[in-house]
């Protein structure tokens, strides 16, 4: 592996650590709900603070289930990933491309050269 | 950081709506002259945004014992300055109000203000006092980030401070409550988002060395934007 690569992988693998590691250490286990939102929590808050608070607005759309909302955060998560990759591979993709648009342009020029000594060669 | 629907009293909504509109305004403009001039920089715009509609869908376990997202509008922040950052961060924002029940549009506008504004903004001040003195950029673009996901939930945690004071201890005794929710669970996602940055941010010097180039963020802080430009030129 390339270092450039190995220090990719080690930054992924870092974030990875930092996510496993509370769920491993059990970190939430002295909660009646492990590792719940902390939006909802604030929520919670809010009526602690003023019991009598009523929201006064709902969402205009509520996904039905946790299903659906999970179904529609994968679908964030993806379309943002989409075009990540998408932007990524094209620049590499031109990239590449340019790298051996020279190479041919180089080669041809080595053989037409190559051609004129030849010829001059000759006379 | 997303407060849900209904959940700020009307004048706290009004209030913030209010005092986000302009930055979102003013942002706007930035980003259609930003196109209209560089319509190269489209692609890596799209980016910038994409980053954001990821992090913040990104819900990771925190050693609180909950869950909480990142944000992900330090990069954007850094490659194309903050007020880019209002509009891309309005949308997803807004994405997530309309499709996922998650934050709300009477609450958009404080949810604005932290995750759009104060966040992108912070971060970016943070990015470019390192650079100033001299900071490498991979230092300068982590702390840009892990500042921008800190500030955007301890605003948070004002705003909802100031709407619910606590009935014994005022304002000062519900920031603890909502910091002690918020920010603390928040720092170890922070640094999470500042290696991701840092890690999009070599794959970006990698293939997008031109753009960066222009984008000024080769040049440490000692000169403004314009003049950096005209450097790249």
């Amino acid at each position: 592996m390339k270092r450039n690569t190995k220090i990719n992988a080690l930054l992924l693998a870092l974030v990875a650590a930092l996510a496993v590691l509370p769920l491993a250490l059990g970190l939430g286990d002295d909660k009646e709900e492990p590792f719940t939102g902390s939006d909802g929590q604030a929520e919670t808050a809010i009526t602690e603070l003023e019991p009598d608070y009523e929201p006064w607005f709902s969402p205009l759309y509520e996904p039905p289930s946790g299903e659906i909302e999970s179904a529609l955060f994968a679908l964030q998560a993806a379309l943002g990933a989409g075009v990540l990759a998408y932007y990524f591979g094209l620049r590499r993709g031109r990239r590449q491309g340019e790298q051996r648009a020279t190479q041919a342009r180089q080669a041809e020029e080595r053989t037409d050269s190559g051609a004129d000594e030849s010829a001059t060669g000759r006379v | 950081m997303h407060i849900a629907e209904g959940f700020l009293p009307p004048a706290h909504a009004v209030a913030w709506g209010v005092a986000s509109a302009p930055f979102v305004v003013h942002g706007a403009r930035s980003l259609t002259r930003e196109v209209r001039e560089h319509p190269e920089s489209t692609l890596l715009l799209g980016a910038a945004g994409a980053f954001t509609f990821v992090l913040s869908a990104l819900k990771l376990p925190s050693v609180t014992g909950s869950c909480s997202h990142p944000t992900g509008t330090g990069l954007g922040a850094i490659l194309f300055r903050p007020p880019i950052m209002a509009v891309l961060g309005t949308i997803v924002l807004l994405f997530q109000a309309l499709l996922l029940a998650h934050g709300g549009l009477t609450t958009l506008g404080a949810n604005v203000f932290s995750m759009a504004i104060v966040g992108p903004w912070a971060g970016y001040g943070a990015y470019r006092l390192l650079r100033r003195f001299g900071a490498p950029l991979m230092a300068g673009v982590f702390a840009g980030a892990f500042v921008a996901d800190l500030s955007t939930y301890c605003v948070t945690s004002v705003q909802l401070a100031l709407a619910f004071p606590d009935p014994s201890s005022g304002f000062l005794g519900a920031l603890g409550k909502f910091g002690s929710i918020f920010a603390v669970t928040q720092i170890p996602l922070a640094i999470s988002e500042g290696l991701l940055t840092v890690l999009v941010m070599r794959l970006l010097v990698q293939s997008s060395k031109g753009d960066l180039t222009r984008l000024g963020v080769f040049l440490s802080g000692k000169r403004n934007r314009t003049e950096s430009e005209a450097a790249a030129r």
